[in-house]
């Protein structure tokens, strides 16, 4: 049975993961070689998830570590044993 | 990314018999994934930093509870998640309810963004500033169920079944939003990104 575009978007996510089973990764692999834009979808799904991973899209506000730790420092010498 | 489960383990002994000064190490890793989920939840940076402290005074304070069933990361985020969410309860904001209730009922079937010619990855334009602000803003702009399983998953890398631990959620729940969270971040996200992808005039991918 050949499997639909549709059918290939309900997995996208689930397949990037490497979390689809061998039969129907199989299935999607054949209709993405025939489908330009499945695979466009499937890149640019891809893309936006490899992009996101990247530590420079969210950044820590300025200070916030050595704050953090001078909170910390002050629980550890008062807080008690 | 996440120090090594023996050497955390070691570090967690030897803090609670007494070398304090040791508990900086432990929670250093922790903390972008534990202000980030803050962040994510309580929508306020001043807030979210506030409780980030907290949250590492309370991890501090109970770490002699830490049976090592999940992993240190996920143990801390749901002491953040806590955190969190005594806080809105406190302002009246009633959002358990959002994070927790199973509202996964909605039909999968979406149109997602077909551009035939993004295919590479333009990390080289994080370095300018909108890219990262567009993609910010989009997550940002997800409902919040969906935002916080991109935070943690694909923003800060944990697995799905810590991710499901630290939200106190199911795995399969935690697929099902993902799936979704991407889907809607793709259709917002390639027309846009597709404008800072690499000019190359095509050989390899053919799109002059």
């Amino acid at each position: 049975m050949r499997i639909d575009c549709k059918h290939v978007w309900q997995h996208i996510s689930a397949y990037i993961e490497g979390d689809v089973d061998s039969t129907l990764r199989g299935e999607i692999d054949k209709h993405l070689e025939t489908c330009e834009s499945c695979s466009a979808v499937l890149d640019s799904t891809r893309n936006v998830v490899i992009l996101m991973a990247d530590d420079r899209v969210f950044e820590l506000p300025a200070g916030f570590s050595q704050r953090l730790h001078e909170r910390i420092d002050r629980e550890l010498q008062f807080g008690g044993s | 990314m996440l120090a090594n489960p023996e050497l955390e383990a070691e570090c967690i002994r030897r803090v609670i018999a007494g070398e304090r000064h040791l508990f900086h190490n432990l929670i250093r890793p922790c903390e972008r994934s534990i202000y980030l989920l803050l962040l994510s939840l309580l929508k306020n940076e001043a807030e979210a930093e506030d409780a980030a402290q907290e949250t590492a005074i309370k991890v501090y304070l109970n770490l002699h509870l830490f049976r090592g069933e999940a992993q240190f990361r996920t143990w801390v985020l749901s002491i953040a998640r806590n955190e969190a969410l005594g806080r809105l309860r406190k302002q009246g904001i009633r959002r358990e309810e959002s994070l927790d209730a199973v509202t996964d009922d909605q039909t999968g079937d979406y149109t997602p963004a077909i551009l035939t010619s993004w295919r590479e990855v333009p990390t080289a334009a994080l370095e300018q500033k909108e890219l990262g602000a567009l993609l910010r803003k989009a997550i940002e702009g997800l409902p919040e169920i969906y935002r916080n399983i991109v935070l943690l998953r694909d923003i800060e890398e944990m697995d799905i079944r810590e991710t499901a631990t630290a939200l106190g959620i199911s795995e399969g729940a935690v697929k099902v939003r993902l799936h979704r969270a991407r889907a809607m971040l793709q259709r917002e996200l390639a027309p846009r990104l597709k404008a800072f992808a690499p000019k190359r005039k095509g050989l390899l991918w053919g799109r002059a």
